[in-house]
Parts: C-alpha cells; sequence; structure tokens
C-alpha cells in the first residue's frame, strides 16, 4: 500500500465516504444549485438554506467518488452555522491546501478535518473531485 | 517499396515474443511494473513504428507531393504506398478511395459536413445507435442543427446488444444515412454490421462503419461488409496520434464537396475560379502529417507480419478469463454482456466510484479508464454516471489480467 495512496484516502476521508454528513436533499433550502464534472462523472446537489448573511444548513446530495463525496461532507460539517464571509474563508482555505505550488503545511487542529484534503495535492487529477463541492456551493450562492 | 511483397507466412502467435516488440510495456509506474489496460484508449507502439518515425525524421523527412528532390520522390513513394496498404488493410480494391484523414473522428466530421453541404434537407433523417461515441453523434448533432434534418437513434437492450428489429423499424424512404459503430469502445459490443448494411441498402440508405475499435482486433473487409464509407484511427492500430483513415466509395466520394481547403486539393487557382482535385487529392488539404502515414506503414507492416487470427484468439482467452475472474469479484457487475464482444470490460464496483477504483489501480501500476469514455448517451441509458473499463490487446497476457483482480481485491478490503 503506497503511503501516497494512504495520503489520498485517510481514515477521514473514508470515513466521510461511508457516513456523509448532513447528507440529502433540503425541503425548504433558500438557494441550490448542482455540480457536474463530465471527465470523471461526479454528480452533486448542494441546498442551502440561508438566513441573513449566515449558513443555517447546509446539505448535499451526490452521485460521486469518494474524493468529491468526503470533501463534500467536510465542507457540510465546516460551514454550517457559518456566516458567508467565514464561508469564503474556509473556501479559500481549501484551495491553498489544495495546491502543489503553495505546498503548505496542514494541521488538523487549525483546519479541522479538511485538512485531510491537503493529500489530493499529489492527484492533480482529482483536485477537480475536491474542489466540485465547493465551486457548486459558490453557484447556489449566485442563484 | 512496397513492403508487402516481402512479407512471409505470419509466425503463430506468441504473446511471450510479441510482448518484447513493446518497450513500454517493461517499464514501471509507480514503482511497479507497467500493466496497461487502456489500449481501447489507444494501442502501444511496436519498436518497428517507433523507429519507422525515428527513421523519418533522421533521414528521409521531405515534403510530398510536389518536389522534385530525391528525398521528396522517395516520402512521396512511402507516402502513397501506406495508402495502398491502407486499402489493402481494409479489403478495399481502389486505393483512391482511402483519404488520410487525422483520425476516426476527422472522418465522420468530414463526412457530416459533406452530407450537410450536398444532401441532407430538412425532414430528411440520420440513424444511429443509442451505444455510439460522441464522434458519431455530435457531428451529426450540429448536421441536423444546420439542415433541419432528424437524428434518431436505434435503442440497445441490457446486454448492449443494439435492438435489430427497432433499428429496421426506424429506416424509412426519410432516411438518408446510417451511420454505426463496429464495436463499442465502452460494451466491447460487437455489432452486426453486415446485416444492418444490407437492411439499409433495401432503403437505398447509405451506411458509414466505425472501425475505431474493430480494425484492432478483426480482419474487416470493406468489400465484404458492403459498408459505403468506413473509418479507423492509426493510434488504435499501433500506429502514431494524429493520422487515421476515412474510406468511401468513389461515386460518393466524388460527389462531397471538399472539407478542408487550401494547397494541395486543388487544380487550378485562380481568382477567377478555382478547381479541385479528384479523389483523394480533394479530401487532402494542406501538407499531411507525413510521418505518422509513415508510422502508419509501419503499423500495417507489423500487423501483417502477425498472426491476427491467433492475435484475436489470444485476446479472447483474455477476455474470457477477465470476465470469469471479475464476476467472481463480489459486488462487481459488467456492463455490456453482448454474446459478441471485442476484448473490453466496463464493469462497476457497489460504493467504488470508478474515479476511485482507477486511481487506486494506478497505485498498483495498473492503468485502466474511468469516466464515460464518450458515451454519456449510453452510460445514461444504463443509469450510470461513469464505469471503470480495463481494455486487452494481443499484447497483453495473463499476469496483466492476475495483477488486475489481485489490485482490485486488495482495494475491496481498502475501502470496505
Amino acid at each position: 500500500m503506497s503511503d501516497d495512496l494512504h495520503d489520498l484516502y485517510q481514515d477521514i476521508i473514508l470515513d466521510h465516504n461511508k457516513r456523509p454528513r448532513h447528507y440529502g436533499a433540503l425541503a425548504d433550502y433558500t438557494h441550490t444549485a448542482e455540480g457536474y464534472n463530465p471527465i470523471c462523472g461526479d454528480k452533486l446537489t448542494v441546498f442551502l438554506a440561508l438566513k441573513g448573511d449566515r449558513i443555517e444548513v447546509i446539505q448535499f446530495e451526490a452521485a460521486c467518488c469518494a474524493i468529491c463525496k468526503s470533501s463534500a461532507s467536510m465542507m457540510t460539517q465546516a460551514l454550517t452555522g457559518k456566516t458567508l464571509s467565514e464561508a469564503d474563508a474556509a473556501l479559500k482555505r481549501v484551495k491553498d491546501l489544495l495546491s502543489s505550488e503553495l505546498n503548505l503545511g496542514v494541521d488538523l487542529s487549525v483546519d479541522g478535518e479538511i485538512a485531510a484534503l491537503a493529500g489530493v495535492r499529489k492527484f492533480p487529477a482529482r483536485i477537480k473531485c475536491a474542489v466540485l463541492p465547493w465551486h457548486t456551493y459558490q453557484a447556489a450562492l449566485k442563484g | 517499396m512496397g513492403d508487402l511483397a516481402g512479407v512471409t507466412q505470419p509466425l503463430p502467435f506468441d504473446y511471450r515474443r510479441v510482448r518484447a516488440d513493446f518497450p513500454i510495456l517493461a517499464t514501471e509506474v509507480r514503482g511497479k511494473p507497467l500493466t496497461y489496460l487502456d489500449s481501447a484508449a489507444t494501442v502501444q507502439k511496436p519498436l518497428a513504428v517507433i523507429e519507422a518515425v525515428d527513421r523519418y525524421y533522421r533521414a528521409e523527412n521531405s515534403n510530398i507531393h510536389r518536389g522534385v528532390h530525391y528525398l521528396s520522390e522517395q516520402a512521396t513513394d512511402a507516402y502513397e504506398a501506406t495508402r495502398a496498404k491502407a486499402a489493402a488493410f481494409i479489403g478495399a480494391s481502389d486505393s483512391d478511395e482511402v483519404i488520410f484523414t487525422s483520425g476516426t473522428t476527422e472522418g465522420i466530421n468530414l463526412i457530416a459536413h459533406g452530407f450537410t453541404e450536398s444532401v441532407l434537407q430538412a425532414g430528411d433523417e440520420i440513424l444511429i445507435t443509442h451505444m455510439e461515441h460522441h464522434a458519431n453523434i455530435v457531428p451529426w448533432q450540429i448536421a441536423a442543427q444546420k439542415t433541419g434534418a432528424i437524428l434518431k437513434v436505434a435503442p440497445v437492450d441490457d446486454r448492449g446488444v443494439l435492438d435489430m428489429e427497432a433499428f429496421e423499424a426506424l429506416l424509412s424512404d426519410k432516411t438518408k444515412l446510417v451511420s454505426v459503430v463496429h464495436v463499442s469502445n465502452a460494451l466491447g459490443t460487437i455489432n452486426a454490421v453486415k446485416t444492418m448494411i444490407e437492411k439499409a441498402h433495401a432503403w437505398d440508405v447509405p451506411v458509414l462503419v466505425d472501425g475505431a475499435q474493430s480494425t484492432p482486433h478483426m480482419p474487416v473487409s470493406v468489400a465484404d461488409l458492403g459498408c459505403d464509407f468506413f473509418v479507423f484511427s492509426g493510434h488504435k492500430i499501433c500506429g502514431p496520434t494524429g493520422i487515421g483513415v476515412l474510406w468511401g466509395k468513389r461515386e460518393w466520394l466524388e460527389k462531397l464537396p471538399p472539407y478542408q481547403s487550401g494547397g494541395d486539393m486543388i487544380e487550378k487557382v485562380d481568382f477567377d475560379g478555382t478547381t479541385y482535385k479528384g479523389i483523394p487529392g480533394k479530401f487532402e488539404a494542406g501538407t499531411p502529417h507525413i510521418a505518422g502515414v509513415i508510422g502508419l506503414g509501419a503499423a500495417f507492416d507489423y500487423l501483417n507480419r502477425l498472426d491476427r487470427v491467433g492475435a484475436l484468439q489470444h485476446e479472447m482467452a483474455l477476455l474470457k478469463a477477465a470476465t470469469e475472474q471479475l464476476t467472481a469479484i463480489d459486488g462487481l457487475r459488467i456492463i455490456g454482456t453482448a454474446p459478441e464482444k471485442a476484448s473490453v470490460i466496463s464493469f462497476l464496483i457497489d460504493d467504488i466510484h470508478p474515479h476511485d477504483i482507477g486511481t487506486f489501480l494506478d497505485a498498483g501500476g495498473v492503468a485502466i479508464r474511468a469516466g464515460h469514455h464518450c458515451t454519456q448517451p449510453l452510460l445514461k441509458r444504463f443509469g450510470v454516471p461513469a464505469t471503470a473499463r480495463a481494455s486487452f490487446a494481443f499484447y497483453n497476457d495473463f499476469e496483466d489480467v492476475e495483477r488486475l483482480v489481485a489490485a482490485l481485491t486488495k482495494m475491496k478490503q481498502f475501502f470496505c
């Protein structure tokens, strides 16, 4: 078992893939969007219930790979209850963590479970999978 | 000139000996021996093809057709000799009917363009099947948009077999073209194209056959099939990328208008009027991918020296072994179970997305493909967003099958 594979499919990611958090459609959403990566067949829908500038509820449904699903699950965990600007900061942090150029060090205590996504850095073909849920969240905001 | 003259009876197929012809198969990826199971995407190249292209650029490179010097004559001869080899490869008697293209996709686009310009009227119908590659769907969608013609799609059953009755029922006096894939790249299904051509011709409908995935595996004869157009790609039959062949019946090719225009496809250029060459020149504008043609010629030579019947038998043995062993994996489902199949296996595994399968296998040096395989409508019909696909060429061996199965088994333990 290669170290790199372990980096990609860390226990955190496997856990979120098996037990995705905040999974399922939201009946009274205020915002929603569908995200699709045709290259690999990742599809997901993000549902938001915004109150003012705060994300009260964020859910998702998906037919997608483990990286995408766990990233979406971690996203819903990270963004629930956050303000839109806090969410923006989280999104930027995820993109920075995924950048092989920046090659940032990770700290679970700082980033929470999202730190696990840093392992995707070594698999350029999979970065789109990790980023798709976050872009879909942005698309949901735009309406 | 004319390598075919020197070809002796092919040696009986021996996959161990054949493997040695392909240098890339000895490489390592991710620190593991390469197990290349993506030949449906592109086929690896024998040394003879690699050396032919290298030699061309080292010692033979020249532009063709219009030069008056030695190198140009030699290059022109080699180029035209490959045209003859291409014709022979697909059982065509007239090498003027062989057009060099950049690949299957361009060949189909060329015909779609010609039909748009000179054949299709509003209300006419183009008939394809539900298992087509995007290259044999999108050009027709565009042709239909431009002309007001209608695209009709013959359905495929749950095994991935074409519904022949439904296909026949879709033929009418409105049909102006049938375009069908010979072998499905996603499912491996081998279509009974000869029967389809007979049925289409009963309505005077011409037929284009996409041979991209049949030419690598089985001998093809356009004379025997009776098709009106046949397209295939060099890089899928051991040749370079960026080169392919469109064959068409003379009456058709002479009737259709040029596709790309410019130099080489003209007789006379004058601001008062320009005249075009006859075939094949009319459809070969500009300096072609000469090195590609040279490499393609070497690929034809290589395949002609091979015992292709033995090679196909070997592929079928690999397909049988892989199918049996994959089916035994708990939670694995094969998509594409036609009784007549080429050595392609698309599959799904419960709870593990094809993309993850691909990445996991890649870490072990096993190269498969994961995605929609340029057949989104087909996968939608099967209710899946993507599949994993392992495809076998004659240079694969039973160890490759074992490594695939071992990797999948290990992966299942990891994910579950």
